[in-house]
């Protein structure tokens, strides 16, 4: 390659999808290219993390964006001091983000070593204890949102505000309850990272053991000797299948069958037996309804829990494939003997020296790995679900009170400019005029959305720049799957004929018929027996895994959502192939080898 | 029947091991684990010092190898020709003559048979013994049985084995040669199996050599065979190179022998193995590294006469030698452990480690 022509476009060579222009505004300005610092960005590899935000941000949604980002760099950078690794830079740019992982000079490692051993260690040494706490944290966090309410101002204030010498209206209700909001959604974020890169560390140190043991072992092979089966990511899902199998049981398929979701529960609640599986029900809801058919990054993430059509309706399925033989449950008892027949083998072949540092360094990645899985049910899926659903009841409060037609209006607006909308209704509300945002923001709100749409219309390119020699990050690697060789497929993919290369995440080879998803609104298109091509998948596809017979994914590491669902499956999946959702089509007919992490087009 | 002259597989146990040879007692070995071995018989070793002693062979044989020079090829090799001869001028002592004849006959006569040398030096672990491993195959008949059982014994004195014998200070006479007797396999497809990359000594790896016919075409090199190779543990095929097979080696039951034949277009270049068969393959090694609890290299065949599913047998499993005496010298420095080692593990560059296959 020609050192003066990068590899991957400058961010400041890239244009504006039409009809996005100015897309710059929608966005804070710490979080777009600054041509002042071009030299030093231009420098810089960016990939985009579209794993995480396959779609680009409406306003208010880069909350997720900036707590993320930042809580993940003050781990690194001001708490643990990973030796080698600092935050992650980030950019939006045309609606995307892009990120660039910040390392540490060379010479300020050592430094940080002695720290680092310190600070981490007493994690590690009282994993169990802190992870305790941290649960109690976050529920007392989900709770606290879950107190927090917007109702209208009052056309009066009560009496008793008079006669009891308050001396304040309800405007600050409405003002703490917002800033609440944003506290404890921050906090979350805190608390989501509190642990996380500790646990990838660890387990990073046994993957790297048993490399230099078995050079050639897959990665799937480590991962399956640490992963757990009970996890509470999968608790949803089997969940929804302890109740398909219950209806069986109690022969009122057909009432769960019966029209939209409030119809089924009154057929069943008519049922005989009814009443038990609606109380199977109502338990199941709290907590593991607090579910989202996204990754809990976005406004539009539809919950569960908010949306009880869609647990019925994977109910439904279920009952279906019940009744074609089909046994649904996960074989957990066969998993774990597996997980233990693997980790016994492996072992078998080192020496008693390899085999007791192996029984170590198992031991803790074990002890640490459940929180990696387990975590984002409580952040993202529940502690998140939460908080969005406070947004939404706030944004449809303001759109009651003629700020915007849509009841989701306000996620077009960034969190900054919410605080100047409350501001507008209380002041309006305290003078006894009229609000001026009706007169701003229904333009404005279908300004941004044509924007948001028209940068909805381009997919990412996948980097900026010139990636260095060699991709060692830690993280970046393990989490995203990006290294030297995945970035080098990226740019070959355009050229190269039938076949897609990516990360090897599931073992198993199967031929079939391809079927593109780009949204979880599109679920309900696939087939059984279908390969799953997607961006990204979530931790609340689970039921359609059961339907499939392979995945493929944009971006995702060995660690990611699909590789984890199809080790538990048994089904072969390819991960991080940068574009397989754009290259195969739905009907394709395609080869996916998960041993080797390549999909071919066959026809 | 007595078994001081033959003895079969399915009753030979480890005490046997000295009077059978190491084949003789891994085929007994696998038959006694269950393992599908071609049922056979060893001719053991008392067989053989009979003969020495009951035909006057064993003064012939001192007379021969007395002040041998083993620098002197000229020298030595005659002594090798005039043995071979002494061997063949001999018939076999009538009792032992009658048992490999009544041991056969229980196989079934006519039965087409190998016939192969069972030292019990060739096969030991840490003595890659340069002996003879000769095999005779598609024999048929007990004269003719009868007759290879005496050249497997004569092949203790070739050339090469003497000299071999002399550099490493192993006495000639004493150095005793059992023969298997085995029922011929129809090998629709042979080869070997290693439980280890034999390029790497990566133990995680089972690598497969296949051809069509039977294996000795993938043992002496006359072909290039197929190659796969199976991750040991996941159970997964990673790799399959399908060669071009160009003959096979088959059995000619009117000729009594194997013979080489062309492989037809296009059957040459189609793989020998399917799917299912190589992990079959991997899987028949894998229970044997884990039955002898060390690296193996296995022989095996596909018969073409037993029915799918239970036509894979095992011919021969033998430790691996190579990558084992290197793994036990290997020095050792003592492994990281708790923090330092997670420091260690962030601090260096491992894209070595992990990267996208």
């Amino acid at each position: 390659m020609d050192v003066k022509t990068s590899m991957f476009p400058s961010a400041y060579d890239l244009k504006a999808p039409k009809g996005a222009e100015g897309w710059q505004d929608l966005y804070p300005y710490y979080t777009r290219f600054n041509p002042a610092r071009r030299i030093e960005e231009d420098g810089k590899f960016w990939f985009c993390n579209s794993q995480h935000w396959p779609t680009p941000f409406k306003p208010f949604d880069t909350v997720m964006l900036d707590f993320a980002i930042k809580c993940l760099g003050q781990y690194n950078t001001r708490h643990l001091l990973i030796p080698p690794a600092n935050g992650i830079d980030y950019r939006i740019l045309n609606g995307y983000v892009y990120f660039s992982p910040v390392a540490v000079a060379p010479e300020d490692i050592e430094a940080r070593v002695p720290i680092f051993m310190e600070r981490a260690g007493h994690y590690f040494m009282n994993w169990d204890q802190l992870l305790a706490d941290w649960k109690v944290k976050v529920k007392g966090a989900i709770d606290e949102l879950n107190e927090i309410n917007f109702t209208a101002l009052p056309e009066k204030e009560e009496l008793e505000v008079v006669t009891g010498g308050v001396g304040l209206d309800s405007t600050n209700h409405l003002f703490e309850g917002y800033e609440k909001s944003i506290e404890l959604c921050y906090k979350i974020w805190q608390y989501h990272f509190e642990f996380l890169n500790l646990g990838y560390a660890a387990y990073l140190d046994f993957f790297g053991f048993v490399k230099e043991q078995f050079p050639s072992i897959p990665d799937q092979a480590i991962a399956k000797m640490v992963q757990g089966v009970d996890s509470e990511l999968f608790r949803p899902d089997d969940e929804l299948k302890k109740l398909a199998k219950l209806a069986v049981e109690l022969g009122i398929e057909g009432a769960v069958n019966t029209g939209d979701v409030d119809a089924a529960l009154a057929a069943i609640g008519a049922a005989s037996g009814g009443d038990k599986w609606l109380a199977q029900w109502e338990e199941a809801k709290d907590p593991w309804f607090n579910f989202t058919s996204g990754n809990g990054f976005y406004s539009t993430d539809k919950y569960w829990i908010d949306h009880l059509d869609i647990p019925i309706g994977y109910v439904r399925d279920y009952i279906e494939r019940l009744k074609d033989g089909d046994d649904i449950m996960r074989p957990t008892e066969a998993l774990l003997k597996e997980r233990d027949r693997i980790t016994a083998e492996y072992r078998d072949m080192m020496d008693e020296d390899a085999q007791e540092a192996f029984d170590g360094k198992l031991g803790l990645a074990r002890t640490v790995f459940p929180y990696v899985e387990d975590h984002n049910f409580y952040i993202e899926h529940w502690a998140l679900g939460t908080f969005w659903r406070k947004m939404r009841e706030l944004s449809a409060l303001l759109s009651d009170q003629g700020f915007w037609p849509e009841a989701d209006g306000m996620f077009y607006l960034n969190r900054t400019e919410v605080r100047d909308v409350l501001w507008d209704y209380s002041q309006a509300w305290a003078i006894g005029t009229e609000i001026h945002g009706a007169g701003i923001w229904p333009a404005e709100i279908e300004r941004r959305a044509g924007i948001v749409k028209a940068l909805q219309s381009e997919p990412p390119i996948p980097a900026l720049n010139n990636p260095p020699e060699v991709i060692t990050e830690p993280f970046t690697i393990m989490l995203w799957g990006i290294t030297s060789e995945a970035v080098e497929s990226w740019v070959a993919a355009d050229d190269a004929g039938d076949e897609l290369r990516g990360m090897a995440g599931s073992p198993g080879v199967v031929e079939g018929i391809a079927r593109v998803l780009r949204s979880p609104d599109e679920l309900s298109q696939l087939q059984k027996g279908e390969i799953l091509v997607t961006p990204v998948t979530a931790p609340s596809w689970a039921p359609v895994f059961g339907k499939i017979s392979a995945a493929v994914t944009d971006i995702g590491g060995m660690m990611s959502h699909a590789a984890i669902v199809c080790r538990e499956y048994g089904l072969p999946a390819v991960t991080g192939t940068g574009k397989a959702s754009t290259k195969i089509k739905t009907g394709m007919k395609v080869r996916v080898d998960g041993n080797n992490g390549t999909v071919e087009i066959i026809d | 029947m007595s078994n001081l002259y033959t003895l079969p597989f399915d009753q030979i146990n480890k005490d046997d091991f000295n009077r059978v040879g190491g084949k003789c007692a891994s085929l007994g070995d696998m038959t006694g684990a269950g393992v599908a071995v071609p049922p056979g018989y060893a001719v053991t070793t008392d067989a053989y010092v009979a003969m020495l002693d009951e035909t006057g062979l064993r003064g012939e044989l001192e007379n021969h190898l007395k002040d041998i020079d083993v620098e002197d090829f000229d020298a030595l090799e005659t002594a090798a020709q005039a043995i071979q001869v002494r061997f063949r001028a001999h018939f076999l002592p009538a009792s032992v003559d009658q048992a490999i004849r009544n041991a056969y006959a229980v196989m079934g006569d006519g039965l087409p048979v190998a016939v192969r040398s069972s030292a019990t030096a060739e096969d030991l672990p840490d003595a890659s013994f340069a002996g003879q491993q000769d095999t005779y195959l598609w024999v048929i008949g007990a004269d003719d049985v009868i007759d290879k059982v005496r050249d497997c014994w004569a092949s203790l004195f070739t050339a090469r084995a003497i000299a071999y014998r002399e550099k490493n200070n192993i006495p000639h006479i004493e150095t005793l040669m059992s023969v298997a007797v085995q029922k011929m396999v129809n090998a629709k497809a042979a080869g070997v199996a290693m439980t280890l990359d034999p390029n790497t000594g990566d133990r995680t790896r089972i690598v497969i050599d296949a051809a069509w016919g039977l294996g000795e075409t993938v043992v002496s090199g006359t072909v290039t065979p197929d190659n796969f190779v199976v991750e040991k543990v996941l159970e997964e095929i990673l790799d399959r190179t399908v060669s071009d097979k160009h003959i096979e080696l088959v059995g000619d039951a009117a000729k009594g022998e194997a013979i080489e034949r062309p492989v037809e277009v296009p059957r040459n270049t189609a793989s020998s193995l399917t799917d299912k068969e190589v992990l079959a393959v991997a899987m028949l090694a894998k229970s044997l590294e884990r039955q002898k609890k060390c690296p193996q290299d296995v022989e095996w065949a596909i018969d073409a006469d037993l029915p799918d599913g239970e036509n894979l047998v095992a011919l021969q499993s033998r430790p691996e030698t190579i990558w084992s005496q290197k793994a036990k010298a290997k020095s050792k420095n003592p492994y990281a452990m708790g923090m330092a080692s997670i420091t260690n593990t962030l601090t260096n560059p491992y894209a070595g480690k992990v990267k996208a296959k």
